[in-house]
């Protein structure tokens, strides 16, 4: 199965640490390992971190098709998507235990399948 | 009187349909498929059994018939393709089987020592029952649906049954359940022990079982505790009794889990409490522990609540229900409430608020604290308890209460008797509200 994994976090809490400073470098080694594993291991199809709400922008379009376009995220809450992952796990625990090692020390992990994907190279053509 | 059928298939439902439930789920992997197929086959023996008789091994017979309604399910299912593919080598097993069932040949399939095999391939149907409670309690499920699962396929309840127990139209059981599966259907959620994968790192937590255990000890603690609050001397003569489905179900787990020391626990806390049932209500009042008729406790189950919680103690991994049988253990082997090893119960709650810090965990340190020191110490207490979980204890009944007890103890009527209101506005279960009001009359007086 294939499963996304959101990840969210208080972007106020996030670890800004200065680039070549040795708390940056133990991060980046913990994010290097945990994607190399995860490439490795096959589990990986994509991912990657966002960049902070400041940066977003959302569209919403009504039912009667009216758009509009504003500044910030969908939702105003504390904590926000701040990344995500795709991947193929045999069942919910497996995926589970992949978010579990995801390297952010405070973060809520939504762990959903994923129903349908256009250019999944490896679909079940019989359906669910 | 019932027929022998009738008991025969009572029995099946009861003891048997969970772990056939278990084994066919795991076989095929599918637990919607493997529920309906058992359900089939059950009502397959309410038909047949009266004509053909019971069979020699009812167990064995229902594991045929329902592998057999599940093959004809997938069959004909629009999933067939799939699951087919998985399934191969046994529909080429099963074929030859059903022509044997369907033909009413020798029925239960017997190992050399007379024991029911009623797997092949190396399956143990423990085993399968033990993953099927963890996937019925899986914390990927809501609480409600945990319970709901459980009672449904692992103790063989019916869905009318549930609802009865829980006050609660049988619809609302039926929508959870049915939620609950399609839950475990789409999300992948799966039916193995933790570890048993190489591909998986273990679980967190101690024991090879991880964290899951707790999350069973969990659900059979809610069922316990919803039959035991709701002995309300409600007519309970149709309805099922939680208390001892939870007993049967933690048994069960006892035995499947290797005798894990919190699952005897977790047995010994529901042995020692449901020992003293036939004490706590007296004209339709809940009676409290100091005041209960010791006569009537049931000194067979506190000495089978002593040996549990012996076999887990020795086991030396201590945990929060060791420790709560620990404090049941005192109250359940005192002759007499005077008896009551106070001190001791204080300090066992001491170790269980360091532990596993709650609101009701502070209360009842509290109420100990007044016992063994008196009511001016508990009620120091019950204020430090209210600081560390405000608002939480203060919508708890049960804080008013024990303040009301403590401060009717102090000689402080008046304000007993306005605890005693506060806990009238919050109590819901009329024994308890009976007990509230004369308790209140009394400090008036």
């Amino acid at each position: 199965m294939e499963y996304m994994i959101f990840a969210y976090s208080d972007e106020q809490q996030r670890l800004d640490f200065a680039p070549g400073s040795p708390e940056f470098q133990e991060m980046m080694g913990a994010w290097m390992r945990f994607n190399q594993e995860l490439i490795e291991s096959g589990a990986f199809i994509s991912g990657g971190g966002l960049a902070s709400t400041d940066t977003a922008t959302t569209l919403t379009r009504q039912a009667d098709g009216a758009e509009s376009i504003t500044d910030g995220p969908y939702a105003e809450t504390k904590e926000q998507l701040g990344g995500y992952y795709v991947v193929e796990a045999p069942d919910l625990d497996a995926a589970l235990a992949i978010a579990r090692k995801i390297p952010i020390p405070a973060a809520s992990f939504e762990v959903r399948p994923i129903q349908f994907r256009p250019d999944a190279s490896t679909g079940d053509p019989q359906g669910g | 009187m019932r027929s022998d059928v009738e008991q025969a298939i009572d029995h099946l439902v009861r003891h048997d349909a969970g772990r056939v439930i278990a084994v066919v789920a795991r076989r095929f992997g599918d637990l919607d498929l493997a529920d309906d197929a058992v359900q089939d086959a059950l009502i397959e023996a309410t038909t047949r059994w009266p004509d053909d008789g019971v069979p020699d091994n009812p167990a064995a017979w229902l594991h045929q018939v329902a592998r057999r309604k599940a093959i004809d399910a997938l069959r004909r299912s629009t999933r067939v393709a799939r699951r087919l593919r998985a399934a191969e080598p046994e529909l080429a097993f099963g074929d030859g089987e059903v022509d044997a069932v369907g033909r009413g040949a020798d029925d239960g399939r017997r190992g050399v020592d007379g024991s029911v095999v009623m797997t092949d391939g190396g399956f143990d149907p423990g085993d399968e029952r033990l993953r099927l409670m963890l996937l019925c309690c899986h914390p990927a499920l809501d609480a409600d649906s945990q319970v709901a699962l459980t009672l449904r396929l692992v103790a063989g309840l019916t869905t009318d049954e549930i609802a009865a127990a829980f006050f609660v139209p049988t619809p609302t059981i039926a929508q959870r359940i049915t939620r609950a599966k399609r839950k475990i259907r789409t999300a992948g959620i799966p039916m193995h022990l933790p570890g048993e994968r190489d591909d998986l790192d273990a679980e967190p937590g101690p024991g090879p079982l991880g964290d899951r255990l707790g999350f069973v000890h969990t659900v059979l603690y809610l069922v316990f505790n919803e039959g035991y609050l709701s002995r309300s001397g409600a007519s309970g003569a149709h309805r099922v009794d939680l208390c001892a489905e939870s007993i049967r179900l933690t048994e069960l787990l006892a035995r499947l889990d290797d005798g894990d020391p919190e699952t005897l626990g977790l047995l010994a806390v529901m042995r020692f409490t449901h020992a003293r049932r036939d004490a706590r209500f007296a004209d339709d009042a809940l009676v409290l522990l100091d005041e209960q008729d010791r006569s009537t406790w049931h000194l067979d189950e506190i000495g089978a609540g002593n040996d549990v919680l012996h076999r887990a103690l020795s086991q030396q991994r201590p945990g929060s229900f060791q420790l709560q049988a620990l404090i049941a253990s005192h109250h359940a082997n005192a002759r007499t409430a005077s008896d009551t090893d106070w001190p001791s119960i204080v300090a066992l709650y001491d170790q269980l608020a360091a532990m596993r810090p709650s609101p009701v965990v502070a209360l009842n340190r509290a109420a100990a604290i007044a016992m063994a020191d008196g009511p001016d110490a508990g009620l120091r207490a019950l204020d430090a308890a209210a600081a560390d979980h405000g608002d939480t204890l203060d919508r708890l009944h049960l804080t008013h209460a024990t303040r009301g007890e403590l401060l009717a103890r102090s000689g402080r009527g008046g304000a007993a008797a306005a605890a005693f209101s506060r806990a009238l506005e919050l109590a819901a279960n009329p024994a308890e509200r009976t007990h509230l009001e004369r308790r209140r009359r009394s400090v008036e007086a």
